[in-house]
């Protein structure tokens, strides 16, 4: 970024050795080559955390708005594939910087397995989504209008506290963090059979003699489910398109493109795909460990 | 100052002129195909100079027909309906199609790699990936018009945009991939500029126009994403009811405005700093002397950007706390500081100047005179009181745009002319210049100044009908509308005409000492041979007027002037 370096590459340029292959037109040098693609890469993953970003305040926003919202249907989400999703990307990320680091010493049988391994371990975790949102999609949990929970009882993790349940017994139900024990036998039809807040939405002034928190008037659940999809939906999308850069340069890999000498792609799409793994690595706890 | 000038006559700097003229950019490779795959920044910039005029056009219709709707009270010639979409349409396309992309697209793709004495921008294979966005983006744009309109307003605000307002998915989508195309150009602006300035020339000895482009890119950079995702939610929104923006739902309308805000208030900075910068490159070649406070203008570009990004919420001051409101009143007050600083520093380079006032000068005086007017009305709008009075009135049209259209569509305009021999090799029609720049300064003042009389009155924008007393100052306004049109259409005459049976263009007409008038007009396909040495960009002394090439050339040091560096 400084001065001083650009023009040491300029200096360079004056010996003129004959020019490599990748270098492009106008770069004087593979190392302005490098850095430029290096520069451009940071600003681009720049551009990733503020488009993250506009969801992550989203994210606050409705949380401090609607706290038991969060409270209570985060437990719909299983912490043990997300766990093991966490688990799955960090992988990934050492993978991919192992590959970096053989593109880097010209290892390219390590190159190639380890890109593999890398994109072998992005599957992986797009498996394990899928089977987490076809668990929401049977379920009706989903965003907005179509939130419409049913028949949870088959999953351990459900809270399926039916309305009738907690409400005969609302001082015990802090269902949210321990799900277990208010499970009730029954289907779950916690949207319909809502009725309007009869003495006011919770937090009012009559709600305060017994402030325990009670699930049956939790309203408006499908945001939690708003916000979860969006922002794993859009990670998601992400993973993917790590999943095609990194079959790029995989395929360029075992055609001997890379090398000590120009490793750049691989350098780029390693960043790229740290990101997307620290993004993860922010929603899990923000979406799966709350409380 | 003088040692660094000397080097121009060292190191052969001149090489890159000797360059036969038949072989430009333009003729760099034949046909449309070859245009179509290029990655010269050049033809790309040539590229997006087509494609946003046309959106320029376009927007200047439907600002038209508004105006001639609103010779009178009712209907006029369309009913309120197809109004509302006209002026949708008109903020959309004028804002996301030809204000935000423009400068820097165009000029900023076209000169920027020239005026660093590079070959190309850092990523040339991105640079028309952005081209290409922006045309599918354009696309998404002309279907919603196709599929019968919007009527939202270019805001979007929901609910309008959540629960009507007719094809909103599609212009939005629209917006959202236009936003990768600015995202591109920022990207590869900002690496351009760290990484490929050539030797000698530090932070401090770059044109200010690169400044000033240096500045948008890191609004496009750091605003676009939050408009990108801002607008999937709406679309989430629309497609899937996912309520984020609906009260009834638990969601908040108000967290859309602050979203869209973040994007769109810093996108005014996208519009008016590039013009700023080639404010100070043609009024510091214009007087024939070096810009006065060069490293203030420098700062105040950079000043501009960030502040630009903490000052959203005063478009929300009926919206939003008593205590954000001071807040961002506040820092709405302190943007205008470092314009101030550049206005008042173009004026301190013109005095004692040697002023002559050919096209692109007559457009910068009044840019100054517009923008001041433009700014000052900005800060009644920034000041908690009055704004409750004016909001939402005409008052707030015509304020932006003196600023938007006075501002940077004047400025947008000089460029087009300063640049113009450079990027077509041809001389326009000076006399018919000047006179489309009169016609337009007078019907831009006739239509907009009656705007701040109708506003402070009480007349609320974007409405069909009106009360009897605004009719005379809606008459001026649709009668200075007209004045303008008959202004841009001249210019399109003259230019056009210049392109056919102009006079071939010197490669320093105006006497610039910016890299771009060192290489022949129209530019050589890699721009230089060999990087030219760097001087002061802003000294002028040692370029002379050759009346032979009928423009500036170096003086070499016997005195004489180097004609060879002309052509």
């Amino acid at each position: 970024m400084s001065d001083s370096d650009s023009q040491r590459d300029r200096d360079a340029s004056h010996q003129v050795p004959p020019r490599p292959p990748h270098l492009a037109h106008h770069f004087a040098t593979s190392k302005q080559q490098f850095k430029s693609g290096k520069l451009g890469m940071w600003i681009f993953l720049a551009t990733e955390i503020l488009l993250f970003g506009g969801l992550f305040c989203a994210y606050a926003v409705y949380r401090s708005n609607h706290p038991e919202i969060f409270a209570y249907a985060h437990a719909y989400l299983d912490k043990t594939l997300g766990g093991v999703n966490t688990v799955v990307l960090i992988c990934s990320s050492l993978t991919m910087a192992w590959a970096v680091r053989c593109a880097q010493r010209d290892q390219q049988r390590g190159l190639v397995v380890l890109l593999a391994l890398t994109i072998l371990f992005a599957f992986g975790f797009m498996g394990i989504k899928v089977v987490e949102y076809e668990h929401k999609w049977k379920h009706g949990l989903l965003p907005g209008e179509r939130y419409r929970p049913q028949g949870l009882d088959d999953t351990p993790e459900s809270s399926a506290e039916t309305t009738a349940a907690a409400a005969s017994k609302p001082a015990s139900t802090t269902a949210a963090s321990r799900p277990a024990t208010s499970r009730a036998a029954g289907t779950f039809e916690e949207r319909s059979r809502i009725a309007p807040a009869p003495r006011g939405p919770a937090g009012l002034a009559d709600d305060a003699p017994d402030a325990k928190p009670r699930r049956p008037e939790v309203r408006n659940v499908h945001i939690f489910f708003g916000v979860y999809f969006l922002m794993t939906g859009l990670h998601g999308l992400h993973v993917l398109g790590g999943i095609v850069a990194i079959a790029w340069i995989l395929l360029r890999a075992r055609k001997g493109h890379f090398s000590s000498a120009y490793f750049t792609p691989v350098d780029l799409v390693g960043l790229y795909w740290h990101l997307v793994d620290m993004i993860w690595i922010f929603l899990f706890p923000l979406l799966y460990l709350i409380h | 100052m003088t040692a660094t000038t000397l080097s121009y006559g060292s190191h052969d700097p001149d090489a890159p002129n000797v360059h036969d003229a038949s072989d430009n950019y333009l003729t760099h490779g034949q046909g449309l195909r070859s245009w179509l795959t290029t990655t010269d920044h050049k033809r790309i910039g040539v590229m997006y100079l087509i494609s946003v005029l046309t959106a320029f056009f376009l927007g200047g219709v439907f600002a038209l027909l508004i105006r001639t709707e609103l010779l009178g009270p009712g209907r006029t010639i369309m009913d309120a309906d197809t109004y509302n979409q006209m002026f949708t349409l008109h903020g959309a396309v004028m804002i996301f199609l030809f204000i935000i992309p423009g400068m820097p697209a165009i000029f900023g793709n076209f000169v920027l790699p020239i005026m660093l004495g590079a070959k190309d921008v850092a990523f040339p294979r991105l640079n028309l990936a952005s081209w290409y966005f922006y045309i599918a983006g354009s696309v998404f744009a002309l279907l919603a018009i196709a599929l019968g309109g919007v009527d939202t307003g270019w805001t979007f605000y929901t609910p309008y945009s959540t629960q009507f307002g007719g094809q909103v998915i599609p212009i939005v989508f629209g917006v959202f991939i236009l936003g990768f195309s600015s995202i591109f150009t920022g990207i590869n602006f900002i690496v351009t500029i760290h990484r490929l300035r050539p030797q000698g020339m530090g932070w401090f000895r770059m044109p200010l126009f690169l400044w000033a482009i240096y500045a948008t890119s890191i609004i496009q950079v750091l605003a676009t994403p939050v408009l990108a995702i801002t607008l999937l939610l709406l679309i989430a929104e629309r497609t899937f009811g996912v309520g984020i923006f609906d009260p009834a739902m638990g969601g908040d309308p108000v967290l859309f405005q602050h979203f869209f805000w973040f994007y769109s208030h810093p996108a005014v900075y996208i519009m008016i700093l590039p013009a700023m910068g080639v404010m100070s490159e043609v009024i510091s070649v214009f007087c024939r002397k070096h810009i006065f406070g060069y490293r203030f203008i420098a700062y105040s570009s950079i000043a501009i950007a960030v502040i630009g990004f903490f000052v959203w919420g005063h478009h929300m001051f009926t919206t939003q706390s008593a205590v954000a409101n001071v807040i961002f009143s506040a820092l709405t007050f302190a943007v205008a500081i470092p314009s101030a600083i550049k206005v008042f520093n173009w004026l301190a380079t013109m005095y004692k100047g040697s002023i002559s006032l050919d096209t692109p000068m007559c457009y910068a005086l009044s840019f100054i005179g517009l923008f001041a007017i433009g700014g000052m009305t900005g800060l009644f709008l920034g000041s908690l009181g009055t704004d409750i009075h004016l909001h939402d009135t005409y008052f707030v049209v015509a304020h932006f745009h003196y600023v938007m259209m006075g501002g940077t569509v004047t400025m947008f305009i000089a460029a087009l002319h300063y640049w113009w021999p450079k990027m077509f090799g041809r001389m326009y029609s000076e006399r018919w210049g000047r006179f489309a720049c009169l016609l337009i300064f007078i019907g831009f003042n006739a239509t907009f100044f009656p705007m701040f009389v109708m506003g402070s009155q009480g007349m609320p924008r974007r409405y069909y009908n009106y009360m009897e007393q605004f009719k005379a100052f809606h008459h001026s306004a649709t009668g200075g509308s007209y004045f303008l049109a008959v202004g841009f259409v001249i210019m399109a005459v003259y230019l056009l005409h210049s392109l056919f049976r102009g006079r071939p263009a010197p490669a320093n007409p105006w006497g610039g000492a910016t890299f771009e008038w060192r290489c022949s007009s129209p530019p050589p396909h890699h721009n230089f041979d060999e990087p030219p040495s760097v001087g002061d960009c802003y000294d002028f002394s040692n370029l002379v007027y050759d009346k032979q090439v009928g423009g500036y050339v170096l003086k070499t040091p016997d005195g004489a002037g180097d004609s060879e560096a002309g052509r």
